[in-house]
């Protein structure tokens, strides 16, 4: 396993070489770049190219969908370096109107997962020489992979015996969509410190301490 | 004769779109090609996927870590385990917990056992595409022997929910050791020995494979090629050897290449891969230690049925398990296993809940198929069915 030292040494040569390469994180033993959307393209193609880095193999690309943020949308693209036999994470924050440069150009495979992100989130890719959905059926409406769309949909088709062809109707559930919360205050409040709590040890599993501290206020449901 | 010629030669061929699947035996389950033909050469090739799409991620994301599981079999239903596997692993590392000793062979014994039979299915099914039916008829009656090591552990054939976060689910019945060490030692190498008798010297065979759907070093990288697609292009890149995980860096085995980067390289590099996974699993099972098969920790994997029985406390755990299941810390990872096809990986991101925030999957078959339009361009039409057969295709996992 590629040790921590070399990896925050490699991580600090992309952020000081690379043009849009802004910072980096490091946990467990992954490095991930945060990139500037706009320049996304220059920072992949430095990976590929550079004699330390050498990540010639885009692994997937895919999007992730944080509805509280400011700019919503995050691409996420995986890189993998055979020569060096490491692995990169780079990230761009997307808000929901802007467009995001293609990077087809420098890797071919990243046609179909840009489709597929633009499919499941509605993220533009700028420049893609053929943006059509990918997954989902021909004719759909909306973005299933975000946050707000619901899980069962909004459209259900079944076989029409009289007009003898698939027709679409609004889902009709027999029974409500039901979520159950299980987010005890006990063990689901991971991200605040009840008072006191500062005195006690830090287990190790189930929440995380961090500088909110809350008092009584359950989580939000997301 | 010349006055044919000259016909010949004024008449214009218009591009013919031709529709291929998504029914079709060729396809390899739902695919649909929408092909551009110039006469019999294939100008383009537009796959249509999504005919099998089933939300799996969304669903995962409204699903416990422990619910989660079975999706991952009908991803790769061919292989599921080695699916399994991925997550289990990605799910292992946000914890900070490593499955017992145990636990880490019997999972190495059956991704290896899942790699035989994916390869013997693919070998035998692109064989059939190609015009053989013998290695079909023949590779199937192997095939179910393994499909019965599944059964046995698990009480499935296909969907065996069998590797969870924290080790397996149950140990191994007694007698299935010995039993597979009499078959992998017996039947199943003569049997791989016949489909290679049948086929790997076999005119017509060769005729449809050698030098069709030629892929290069350079090409392999640019299209995400991983597995036995990149390895036939003459690449050395095998996670097993060289982002080694659970036990494979205690084992002794080897990493076939191919050079010609073509259909028939990748025949050989799964013929050859096959022999190989026998010669993990005969080590597997001969340094099978005793021990635990899955964490004692029970905020993680459920506790014995035996002692739910007097311990209160076992009860509390087992309800509060299969209920709210456990909580992940916040974090995320990208975590990859070599699964037959190719490297299938996850990218799982958690808020520190009991369900996943996001957990794309990424499955090889998805990057391959990407690249059959490359590289079955100035193809024959047989030859877009031989591309599609050596590049072991799955539904399962593309449409996901």
């Amino acid at each position: 396993m590629t040790s921590n030292e070399f990896l925050t040494d490699l991580a600090e040569h992309i952020v000081e070489e690379a043009e849009g390469a802004l910072s980096f994180v490091i946990e467990k033993n992954e490095v991930t770049i945060i990139a500037a959307r706009e320049h996304i393209c220059g920072v992949l193609q430095y990976l590929r190219d550079d004699s330390e880095c050498q990540f010639k193999i885009l692994i997937g690309l895919c999007g992730v969908d944080y509805p509280n943020r400011k700019k919503r949308f995050e691409v996420v693209y995986n890189l993998l370096s055979i020569s060096q036999n490491n692995r990169i994470r780079v990230k761009i924050a997307v808000a929901e109107n802007e467009l995001v440069p293609t990077v087809t150009k420098v890797f071919s495979t990243a046609g179909w997962f840009e489709r597929e992100t633009w499919d499941l989130y509605g993220i533009f890719f700028d420049g893609h020489p053929d943006l059509r959905r990918i997954l989902t059926d021909y004719g759909f409406e909306g973005h299933p992979l975000r946050k707000d769309f619901p899980l069962t949909g909004y459209v259900e088709l079944r076989y029409d015996e009289q007009q003898q062809r698939v027709v679409y109707e609004p889902v009709k559930l027999a029974q409500d969509f039901r979520s159950f919360d299980y987010l005890s205050p006990w063990e689901g409040m991971t991200d605040m410190q009840l008072p006191g709590d500062e005195k006690g040890t830090v287990p190790t599993r189930g929440w995380k301490p961090s500088d909110k501290t809350v008092s009584g206020k359950s989580k939000e449901k997301q | 004769m010349s006055e044919e010629l000259e016909i010949a030669s004024q008449t214009q061929i218009k591009p013919y779109t031709m529709n291929f699947g998504p029914q079709h035996p060729a396809a390899h389950g739902v695919l649909r090609l929408v092909l551009e033909m110039e006469g019999e050469i294939v100008e383009r090739s537009d796959p249509h996927i999504g005919l099998l799409h089933r939300g799996t991620e969304k669903l995962i994301e409204y699903k416990t870590y422990t619910q989660a599981v079975p999706y991952f079999d009908r991803l790769d239903y061919v292989a599921p385990m080695n699916q399994e596997h991925a997550f289990a692993l990605a799910v292992e590392k946000l914890l900070g917990i490593t499955a017992p000793k145990r636990a880490q062979y019997i999972r190495v014994l059956y991704c290896e056992l899942g790699r035989v039979l994916s390869h013997m299915l693919n070998i035998t099914t692109f064989a059939l595409d190609v015009g053989a039916i013998t290695p079909a008829l023949w590779g199937f009656e192997e095939r179910e022997k393994g499909m019965e090591f599944y059964d046995r552990v698990c009480g499935a054939r296909l969907h065996a929910n069998y590797f969870r976060p924290g080790g397996v689910a149950f140990d191994l019945p007694p007698g299935l050791c010995e039993d597979m060490a009499d078959w992998i030692n017996g039947s199943l190498p003569k049997a791989i020995g016949d489909l290679e008798g049948l086929l790997s010297n076999n005119r017509i065979f060769k005729q449809r494979t050698v030098d069709i759907g030629v892929a290069t070093k350079e090409e392999a990288l640019d299209w995400g090629f991983t597995g036995p697609m990149i390895r036939g292009s003459g690449v050395a890149w095998d996670l097993r050897k060289a982002q080694p995980y659970e036990v494979y860096e205690e084992l002794d085995f080897d990493i076939p290449v191919g050079k010609t980067g073509d259909c028939y390289a990748r025949y050989l590099v799964r013929v050859a891969e096959m022999y190989e996974s026998i010669k993990i699993m005969k080590q597997c099972l001969k340094n099978m230690p005793e021990g635990p098969v899955k964490s004692d920790d029970y905020k993680i994997s459920p506790p014995p049925r035996a002692e739910m029985k007097d311990s209160m406390e076992a009860l509390i755990h087992h309800f509060k398990l299969f209920t709210e299941g456990y909580h992940v810390p916040a974090g995320e990872t990208y975590t990859a296993v070599e699964a037959p096809k190719g490297e299938f990986g996850v990218y799982l991101v958690s808020d520190g809940t009991n369900k996943p925030y996001r957990c794309h999957i990424r499955a090889p078959g998805f990057a391959h198929l990407q690249a059959l339009d490359y590289i079955s361009k100035g193809a024959m039409l047989a030859d877009v069915v031989a591309n599609i057969g050596s590049m072991d295709i799955v539904f399962g996992e593309i449409d996901r």
